[in-house]
């Protein structure tokens, strides 16, 4: 065994992985709401714009998103004449965080389309503009229900960083194969990663449900 | 050359992505294979998990919960590395597609396991206690009612997981799985065109994911909703 010998990389490669997760799920957020909104704004560009965006994210898979923006992009950069090679940290997160994003689409659309049109009707009637309305009325109402989904969103998220390391970013799966390569010790190694990114999850979990409380609040406070 | 086809770099774009498209079309029969022997996988490990979880004693119902949580905590790709690796240590040696395959079963059957249990859940109590009241035995009540009811609920979640399973169908490309991606992959390295083969992929990974979602949709419609005779 080469305990003192894993702790490091290993380290190395956990903080690469919270470091993906964090700014992928942040951006992952703001597309979530930017085109959840999208899609049920009456304007029609507006409108295609975001169906158009979460189709493709929802219809093809986060590995073809993955290569496409670190290999093709590029090639498609240089026949337009500009420079579009991407570090794979952009990439990656680029392309984690888009895909997120168009799963939590659906949920905002679909937690804001289950507000009560009574809603709607009496911030009309209190003469709310339709941006109030949004802002003042629907979302604080939405949110809470949106919370469930988004920490299982989350999760999957923190898994899907995996996939990074076959950009070579050097996160967590990335440093694992490395170990793997050196020591030919799979069995622990993994299990090793597997417990990791387990606790690694139990934790986002533990942070999505307090963000969960704390945006729930007012519910409990008018009780 | 990939199976027998030779690509055409030489006469523009359309004439090499026309060149390619067999290749990718051999790659996307791979991906539907593994799809459906994962989906499979998962059907029969997650009926097993969601028994197991639905088990009267704590000894057996706990630790069936606490697997299902670390399969669905963890990364396919670990998973598929672990079992890639490790398998043949223990004298398990299966060739690269059918570990993937029981990766991707293993993975969703933690998935698969929830929707089993959901659906069981979702028949009202009243229906037992009908059964009871009409002196139906427990396995009779299982089979004959709770059952033909749960069915027509389970069907469509569990093609929504066979959807995606096809998305992560490309990450069995690092066990050397010749699927859609890895042979795009391929393609782009030798003939350093990427562009024309992943874009390819995303559109024929849209036609995919298009048509199962409406096949899936198709069968939700005609499913019974209020049961299904399982004679």
């Amino acid at each position: 065994m080469h305990w003192e010998a894993y702790v490091g990389p290993l380290a190395q490669g956990a903080w690469v992985t919270i470091q993906l997760t964090v700014y992928s799920t942040i951006l992952g957020g703001i597309m979530s709401f930017a085109s959840g909104i999208g899609k049920l704004s009456p304007n029609w560009f507006i409108k295609s714009l975001s169906v158009i965006y979460i189709e493709v994210f929802r219809g093809t898979s986060l590995l073809v998103q993955l290569f496409w923006l670190y290999f093709a992009l590029p090639i498609a950069g240089d026949l337009i004449g500009i420079d579009l090679r991407l570090p794979p940290v952009v990439a990656g997160v680029l392309a984690l965080g888009l895909n997120i994003g168009a799963y939590g689409a659906e949920v905002v659309r679909g937690a804001i389309q289950a507000v009560s049109r009574n809603q709607y009707e009496a911030a009309r009637a209190l003469n709310f503009t339709p941006r109030q309305a949004l802002w003042r009325v629907a979302l604080p109402q939405a949110i809470p229900e949106m919370m469930p989904s988004f920490c299982n969103l989350a999760v999957q998220n923190l898994k899907d960083t995996a996939l990074a390391s076959l950009i070579s970013l050097s996160d967590l799966a990335f440093k694992a194969e490395q170990l793997r390569n050196y020591y030919q010790n799979s069995e622990t190694i993994y299990t090793i990663i597997l417990f990791m990114y387990f606790g690694m999850a139990l934790v986002l979990t533990a942070i999505m449900r307090t963000l969960e409380h704390s945006v729930s609040r007012w519910r409990r406070a008018r009780r | 050359m990939l199976f027998g086809y030779s690509w055409d770099t030489s006469h523009g774009e359309w004439a090499f992505a026309l060149s390619i498209l067999p290749m990718l079309l051999r790659g996307l029969v791979v991906t539907i294979e593994a799809s459906i022997v994962g989906f499979f996988v998962a059907m029969v490990i997650g009926l097993a998990l969601a028994a197991l979880k639905g088990a009267r004693s704590r000894i057996v119902a706990w630790p069936a919960a606490f697997v299902t949580e670390f399969i669905r905590d963890t990364p396919l790709l670990v998973q598929l590395f672990f079992l890639y690796y490790v398998l043949p240590d223990y004298g398990i040696i299966l060739p690269a597609f059918l570990t993937g395959a029981l990766a991707l079963g293993i993975q969703y059957s933690a998935y698969t396991s929830e929707v089993y249990r959901a659906g069981i859940e979702a028949v009202e109590p009243g229906q037992h206690e009908a059964a009871k009241a009409l002196d139906i035995t427990p396995r009779r009540t299982f089979t004959h009612i709770v059952l033909p009811q749960a069915v027509p609920r389970v069907i469509p979640a569990l093609g929504n997981y066979l959807v995606s399973i096809m998305k992560d169908v490309p990450v069995l490309s690092v066990v050397t799985v010749l699927e859609m991606l890895n042979v795009a992959k391929i393609i782009g390295d030798q003939t350093f065109d990427y562009l024309v083969p992943l874009s390819m992929v995303g559109a024929l990974y849209l036609i995919l994911t298009l048509v199962a979602s409406a096949i899936v949709r198709i069968v939700d419609v005609s499913l019974p909703k209020r049961g299904l005779s399982l004679r």
